[in-house]
């Protein structure tokens, strides 16, 4: 299973952590400060995988963001390293070209597709395409609450005035 | 509305904090909105709470803590809306973890939103439950997440599928329930159903053994059939994957399989077609096929064996190990691990290839390659993989040197085939890497020197070209700078040539100048100290540089260590005044035993090894301390220690014998009788006939330091001032001694000896008896016994009684 996601930035900023495996507050910022010493040092043609107490945490660097996986030992190494891509992918076509700037504004949109593609650390859907479904769905349903609200309260603001 | 309590918008926060120039201004930030926040929650603001849980998790992610806004997560999750649901179940995933108890006050709402109408709401609540629920949750709500499992939409049944895992995980009880609605999931059509539901199986037959048991009787065929569908199945743009159609739902499938096929030949049997057509029919070209074919190997290696398979699995690792890119080879190394376990003589033709991957600029890569290659050597690859080996010793970083330094040395001790070869080997490894050589590693290779009496003089003139060279080798110059002392004359006159062997000339002087640029060059103690014995040493062979000899040793005498400083003197006064019995102190070592020796290292008592470890040679300072000074001082030591025979006269032996802690004294088994300890002194100091030999081999002298060679060595010279080849039992009596009884050491100078005999042996203990009659006493006879312990561990409260018939 995977135990953690991060996505760490060029400057060692976190832009994302979600955590599968209980760790307390405290551990996180340590696993955060570890990891990102290691991972942020690597050298670019070295392999993908750093072993790391215990457990394996497998990374690919887009752009100026590492997206970091920590997985079992057992685990296959080579399947993250694709989810890790498809994660990538679908946050692409989402946000249309996503850059770093994107998962700063709308971190909140970011973790709802993580929540899509992966719950307990596992692998929950295989198609980009109903992932995006879901997703603009649910966008959907709250555009639609906001309309209401934003109605009522005019309606209200009507009627107060 | 008050327009200032709504605070500002999530993207001028961030933008704000974004702006910020240091750190202080970004806690100043963070703090006036932390303060907004906290008022707005205590004033029960609905209309904002929305966004003021989104800035809380952003200022949450920038590290800042976020306790306050705990209960804001519940309360909009019990909200009626979508949209505060959704954050709020975000807020409650990212502030909290499974271990707080504030957790538990969410199970109700939870559990209404599992039976929500609409399924996105159901959807986020399985979500959170799947991500953070604690045991307590999962027990409560297990049956409603047990009932999405068939809900109708597929969205749910995959997300309840996932929940499922984490319940099961956590409360491994329950798993009995979830075995036949995961059993009836295999047969989805919906991917992402599927996929879920095979994990979900998976992990079943991790936690439970029942589950397993059924699943592998129901769902073998199914499972076969699925993957077969799968691999065949055609092109399909959703699920596309540089080619291949869901790789993920494949590599979740050949999971599954392995589980189930692990321990059973028929299910193995059912799959090993299918296994075959995905080994050779994938596509290796991109990551998604790789990792296919990695799912598969691995498969393959964990079920029932079946020949071909297996041969083709190591097959795709050989060709993964000269793939270029660096993810595929690590995994293949690792692959590889577990495959020269199950069938070493396929990994065996990948030699060469693995060579290559110990060299490679990658850190990890070349550990890996470094334990593989070590678990192929054999003896009949051992001469050409270590020879590779230490060719690249020379060239490799320094973090890697103190590995690879140790499975060279590790692998060169396990086989090398006679011992030049070894020998040979072990002067190269510590030219090229003596920093990193272990202690015990260049003991262990004194030991084989002194055992290879004619290989002395080729060892001699190796280590002098060597030090030549690579001087600057702490542990290379030691042992030089020993041999040469043991060994000098051979280097100076070439003996003992072997044929096909150079021959160097080498003056006197030359040796000294090694030693003396070693004692100036070297910092470390030990070092130093062995330099001082080896020009001691020298100093007796080399007649024509002792005058040189003891002015460097003079130049010691004032030195701040004391170490030095007390060796220095102790020498000086035996150069100078001592001539008698300088050359009868410097005499050959004996060879040291092998055997004892390796056993003694592999299993023997950790105390004594460790506490000399450090400071191996400190003990002749004890020696030192009585052989420079007038015998008669050593003498009356002796009988100060007669006298006071509590801890003083122990302490006193275990320094002279140059053991730091009476576990080494223990080795040869003795009890710790101070009287006895007397004894042996006397016996030592006695220079006139020591006893007959018992027949005991000098196996129990040994503990695996230094320290004691040395030491033994001064001592066997002062007992047996003529009579060198008595060197063995001298040292018997030294050590043996503390199991003597109240035997009478002097009367033996004098009195008649009988043949000894072993009275009782074991495979841990040996008792000898020697006799003896005293001359003038004719009616009595004298028994020394003498107790060896063969065993490497300590006895402790060791007791002799002896009964005797009344007459």
């Amino acid at each position: 299973m995977i135990h953690f996601v991060l996505l760490i930035s060029q400057q060692g900023k976190v832009r994302l952590a979600k955590w599968y495996s209980p760790y307390s507050q405290k551990e996180r910022s340590k696993v955060i400060r570890e990891l990102s010493g290691m991972i942020l040092n690597r050298g670019p043609k070295l392999c993908k995988f750093v072993e790391w107490r215990g457990y394996k945490v497998v990374y690919r660097r887009y752009a100026g963001l590492y997206f970091c996986m920590c997985i079992n030992h057992e685990d296959n190494e080579l399947e993250i390293l694709d989810i890790i891509h498809h994660f990538v992918v679908i946050l692409d076509r989402y946000f249309g070209n996503v850059c770093e700037l994107d998962l700063i504004f709308n971190f909140h949109k970011a973790y709802y597709i993580l929540d899509e593609i992966l719950i307990a650390g596992e692998l929950q859907e295989s198609n980009k395409k109903t992932v995006e479904r879901l997703i603009d769905a649910q966008d959907l349903l709250v555009e639609t609450a906001k309309e209401e609200a934003n109605s009522i309260s005019k309606l209200i603001a009507q009627a107060t005035n | 509305m008050n327009p200032f309590s709504s605070g500002t918008r999530l993207r001028d926060m961030i933008r704000a904090i974004r702006a910020c120039k240091t750190a202080a201004e970004e806690r100043a930030v963070v703090r006036k909105e932390c303060a907004a926040i906290r008022a707005a929650i205590s004033e029960n603001d609905q209309d904002y709470s929305h966004r003021n849980l989104a800035k809380l998790m952003f200022i949450h992610m920038l590290g800042y803590p976020t306790h306050f806004g705990q209960m804001e997560c519940l309360k909009l999750i019990a909200s009626p809306g979508f949209p505060e649901k959704r954050i709020g179940y975000l807020g409650l995933m990212l502030l909290l973890d499974e271990r707080q108890e504030v957790l538990m006050l969410v199970t109700n709402s939870i559990k209404q939103d599992l039976n929500h109408t609409n399924q996105y709401i159901a959807g986020l609540a399985l979500c959170a439950l799947g991500n953070i629920c604690s045991a307590e949750m999962a027990r409560d709500l297990a049956p409603e997440v047990e009932r999405l499992l068939q809900f109708r939409d597929p969205n749910i049944r995959k997300k309840a599928a996932l929940c499922s895992i984490r319940i099961i995980k956590k409360v491994p009880d329950l798993a009995e329930n979830f075995v036949n609605p995961a059993a009836a999931l295999l047969k989805e059509k919906h991917h992402g159903v599927l996929l879920t539901g095979v994990q979900l199986c998976t992990d079943l037959c991790k936690v439970s053994k029942e589950a397993l048991e059924h699943l592998r009787k129901k769902c073998t065929d199914g499972l076969v059939r699925v993957l077969k569908d799968v691999v065949n199945s055609s092109y399909s743009p959703e699920y596309d994957v540089s080619g291949i159609a869901d790789p993920f739902l494949h590599i979740r499938l050949l999971k599954l399989s392995c589980v189930l096929g692990q321990g059973d030949a028929d299910s193995s049997d059912t799959m090993n077609d299918i296994l075959a057509q995905v080994a050779t029919k994938t596509e290796s070209k991109k990551n998604a096929g790789n990792a296919i074919l990695y799912e598969c190997v691995a498969t393959i290696m964990s079920i029932e064996d079946n020949g071909g398979l297996r041969v083709l699995a190591v097959n795709i690792l050989g060709k993964f190990l000269s793939s270029r890119d660096n993810n595929i080879r690590y995994v293949a190394l690792n692959m590889l691990m577990k495959a020269i376990a199950l069938d070493s003589q396929a990994v065996q033709r990948h030699r060469t290839t693995l060579l290559e991957c110990v060299k490679d600029s990658d850190a990890s890569i070349r550990k890996r390659a470094l334990d593989l290659v070590y678990l192929l050597v054999n003896e009949s690859n051992v001469k050409s993989l270590t020879k590779e080996l230490i060719d690249y010793l020379e060239v490799c970083d320094s973090e890697f040197k103190g590995d690879l330094t140790a499975k060279i040395c590790s692998v060169v001790e396990k086989f090398s085939p006679e011992k030049i070869w070894y020998i040979d080997q072990m002067l190269k490894i510590l030219s090229a890497a003596g920093n990193h050589v272990k202690e015990e590693v260049w003991h262990a290779l004194i030991v084989v020197i002194t055992n290879a009496s004619n290989l002395h003089g080729y060892t001699v003139r190796s280590l002098y070209r060597a030090v030549q060279t690579a001087g600057e080798q702490e542990t290379l110059v030691r042992v030089a700078v020993w041999c040469i002392g043991e060994y000098g004359e051979m280097l100076v006159n070439n003996a003992g040539m072997l044929a096909g062997e150079n021959p160097i000339t080498v003056t006197e002087s030359e040796a000294v100048d090694v030693v003396e640029t070693a004692i100036r060059c070297h910092s470390d103690l030990p070092t130093r100290s062995m330099c001082l014995i080896a020009l001691l040493k020298l100093s007796s062979h080399f007649s024509s540089c002792s005058q040189r000899i003891n002015n460097i040793i003079l130049h010691y005498k004032r030195s701040l260590v004391l170490e030095l400083q007390q060796r220095a003197i102790e020498f000086n006064s035996i150069i100078e005044k001592h001539h008698n019995i300088r050359s009868a102190l410097v005499e050959r070592m004996p060879a040291l035993d092998e055997a004892t020796y390796s056993s003694r290292r592999a299993g023997s008592v950790p105390a004594a090894v460790s506490t000399s470890e450090g400071a191996p040679l400190n003990p002749p300072n004890g020696v030192s301390k009585h052989t420079s000074s007038a015998l008669v001082d050593l003498l009356d030591l002796t009988s100060d220690d007669i006298t006071a025979p509590s801890s003083s006269g122990g302490d006193f032996l275990q320094d002279l014998l140059g053991v730091d802690q009476s576990p080494a004294l223990s080795h040869p088994g003795t009890n710790q009788t101070q009287k006895s300890s007397n004894d042996v002194l006397l016996d030592l100091l006695s220079i006139g006939t020591p006893p007959a030999q018992s027949g005991s081999s000098t196996n129990n002298m040994l503990s695996p330091n230094q320290d004691n060679k040395n030491s033994l060595d001064m001592l066997d010279t002062l007992t047996s001032a003529q009579a060198s080849s008595l060197v063995g039992s001298s040292m018997i009596d030294l050590l043996d001694g503390f199991g003597a009884s109240s035997s009478v050491p002097v009367a033996e100078k004098n009195g008649l000896t009988l043949p000894s005999i072993v009275a009782f042996e074991s495979s841990s203990l040996r008792v000898t008896f020697k006799f003896l009659k005293q001359p003038e006493n004719p009616e009595t006879a004298l028994i020394e016994a003498q107790f060896f312990n063969k065993s490497p561990n300590i006895y402790s409260d060791f007791t002799f009684q002896a009964a005797v018939p009344k007459v």
